[in-house]
């Protein structure tokens, strides 16, 4: 075989990670979400402003600095915080499951509901809300329905013999719709002036119920799923192209679709639980991630975190301050998210199809 | 490596397409499989491939029989090399290529700058360097089907299967494939392709496999095995093979046959356009 390196062709691979276009990469994974995350502590209904902030963070870590007094510590740790963290959470899990299963699925139009994650989720929180559990009951009881839609999907899809990734489509439309059926029929048989609206405004989205105890039980669920996930990423590109190509590329395509629906099912179902429905997120950042840095999962991952949580803390931002009464998430994503991605349709090349 | 089928029979759902294959190929072989469509050329690939089980017989690799072999070890050994088609995704042609390396990475690893290497040496292989930047999907058929000849390249496989290589080339990228092909089992590698294209066998293959509907039709050298005769009972159309000298150029053209026993004869097909009609069975 020829070994023989010619001078073009190591100039040429050196060029294309030129340095101008990594260096953006890192800004938007770095600088942006510190930003946002920053910037979001002053905004909201009680005034808290820069330094205010700063003592208080300050205070939290060396005691001997005495912070600002009692509200302000209350609204910061126990209000924003908390909701802030679980927005970026919400956002960047939703968009590392959509990520993987578009690449998964061959199919950059998939999004993580599409093994009925989400509509298990809805069934089990509408369950919790009939039978008046409280807001960790409806949690618990969201996530462990949204993983058993899945588990379900996963079980049926194995029994039909055919192209395995149609197979899990096709069953994961079959549970998502009969979850959504099993919902509706709570929804009507609930009391309509306590659970009903109750039920509705959870499938609608919301962080306004998030405390410091349930963002921690979500982002350790969500470690679980995402950390495998980035291990995996130069698998999740062979696993993108047709299912015997990635075989005779070495690829055990069968068990690593297992080890992706169950990282992103985690990740799906830990960001529903304390959320409630929210759309579009898993569906447009992937694409975004992928006009900015192309395929390649190695980067287009963290680049998913990063615009995923960034824009999910943005969006919540924005439903908690644009009226008194808090907009739902669920219905702002996709309002804000339509014409978006209309507008990246209208320009892109690169990531579209 | 030696490769060998031992009377292989295989097909889906225990419904037999091809039996009693036998093959027996050394490094720097090609065998080109000819046949018309359906009767099993891709079904027998894949069974080599080990994507689908053979129902019967064994598929050897230097002796050692790979039906419990891991997909890594199997890529290791053996390369595909699929018709050029579009990903679902716009790679890069590097990271295409880099995707062979795949089979000697551990499950949780990316390619290492070693691997790079490797890469970029299949890339120059093949000279397509002017390629490297580009995106795979935007390539034409001949420029896909020549990366992913080199992502087959960085996958370093003793052998290549190669299904139809050339059906979705122009003239001229068919010929510098096929010449390619030729080049890289003269470094060694044996080589298994499909064509529909008997003069491909004759220029290119130092083995032939006939395959009918029936079966096996034919196994043994270009020259003894492609006739009139059999053409016209494999295909139904008449043809006349024509025996013509060739002078090479004796440029820098790396294609001086000096590996084949009759010096400069060369065969093709010609089809016969008499006033009959295309005698068809």
């Amino acid at each position: 075989m020829l070994v023989r390196i010619n001078d073009n062709t190591r100039d040429a691979l050196a060029e294309s990670e030129s340095e101008g276009n990594l260096r953006k990469v890192y800004f938007v994974v770095v600088l942006l979400p510190i930003l946002a995350f920053i910037l979001s502590f002053p905004l909201g209904r009680y005034p808290i402003t820069i330094p205010d902030l700063l003592a208080a963070l300050l205070g939290k870590i060396f005691p001997y600095i005495h912070g600002p007094e009692g509200v302000i510590n209350t609204v910061i740790f126990q209000v924003r915080l908390p909701r802030i963290i679980a927005a970026m959470i919400v956002g960047a899990a939703l968009s590392i499951a959509g990520a993987a299963y578009q690449g998964m699925f061959k199919n950059p139009l998939v999004s993580p509901d599409i093994l009925g994650a989400s509509s298990g989720a809805g069934l089990g929180a509408a369950l919790a809300i009939f039978f008046s559990l409280n807001v960790v009951g409806i949690q618990v009881s969201a996530f462990v329905v949204s993983l058993l839609a899945v588990v379900a999907v996963y079980f049926l899809s194995n029994k039909i013999k055919r192209d395995p990734t149609l197979a899990l489509v096709l069953t994961g439309i079959l549970v998502g719709t009969l979850c959504s059926s099993f919902t509706s029929l709570l929804k009507y048989m609930a009391d309509p002036y306590d659970k009903l609206p109750a039920i509705t405004f959870w499938l609608m989205g919301s962080l306004a119920t998030v405390s410091p105890k349930n963002v921690m039980s979500s982002f350790v669920i969500m470690l679980l799923g995402g950390v495998p996930l980035y291990l995996l990423r130069w698998r999740l590109n062979v696993l993108s192209l047709e299912e015997e190509e990635g075989k005779t590329l070495g690829l055990e395509t069968g068990k690593l679709r297992l080890a992706v629906i169950i990282c992103s099912s985690l990740l799906t179902a830990g960001a529903v639980s304390i959320s409630g429905l929210i759309g579009w997120v898993g569906l447009i950042v992937p694409h975004l991630a992928r006009m900015l840095v192309g395929p390649n999962y190695k980067v287009l991952l963290p680049v998913s975190i990063a615009i995923g949580s960034v824009y999910m803390l943005l969006v919540d931002d924005l439903a908690r301050c644009l009226t008194s009464a808090e907009i739902p998430l669920g219905i702002l994503t996709s309002i804000i998210g339509a014409p978006f991605f209309f507008a990246i349709l209208l320009r892109g090349k690169r990531g579209m199809v | 490596m030696r490769f060998e089928l031992n009377d292989i029979k295989c097909g889906y759902n225990n419904k037999a397409i091809l039996k009693g294959i036998s093959l027996t190929m050394s490094e720097g072989e090609v065998l080109c499989v000819l046949g018309p469509n359906g009767t099993g050329k891709t079904t027998l690939f894949k069974t080599i491939l080990g994507l689908i089980k053979p129902l019967e017989g064994k598929i050897l690799f230097n002796g050692e029989n790979s039906i419990h072999w891991s997909r890594s070890k199997m890529a290791q050994v053996i390369g595909y090399i699929p018709q050029a088609h579009n990903t679902s995704f716009p790679f890069s042609v590097m990271d295409m290529i880099l995707m062979g390396r795949t089979a000697h990475l551990g499950n949780f690893a990316a390619p290492s700058q070693a691997d790079k290497k490797i890469a970029e040496r299949a890339i120059d292989t093949l000279d397509i360097s002017y390629l490297a930047n580009r995106i795979f999907t935007e390539l034409s058929g001949g420029e896909k089907q020549l990366v992913l000849i080199a992502r087959a390249l960085a996958q370093e496989p003793q052998i290549l299967v190669m299904d139809e290589p050339t059906s979705a080339l122009d003239f001229g990228n068919q010929l510098k494939v096929l010449s390619q092909v030729k080049q890289l089992a003269r470094q060694g590698l044996t080589i298994i392709m499909a064509s529909h294209v008997p003069d491909h066998a004759f220029f290119y293959a130092t083995k032939v496999m006939l395959l009918s509907h029936g079966g096996l039709f034919g196994l043994g050298k270009a020259n003894d095995i492609i006739t009139e005769d059999k053409l016209r009972e494999l295909y139904g159309v008449n043809v006349r093979i024509i025996k013509t000298g060739v002078q090479s150029d004796n440029d820098d053209d790396d294609d001086d046959d000096n590996d084949s026993d009759s010096d400069s004869e060369v065969r093709m097909c010609v089809p016969l356009q008499s006033n009959r009609n295309w005698g068809l069975k």
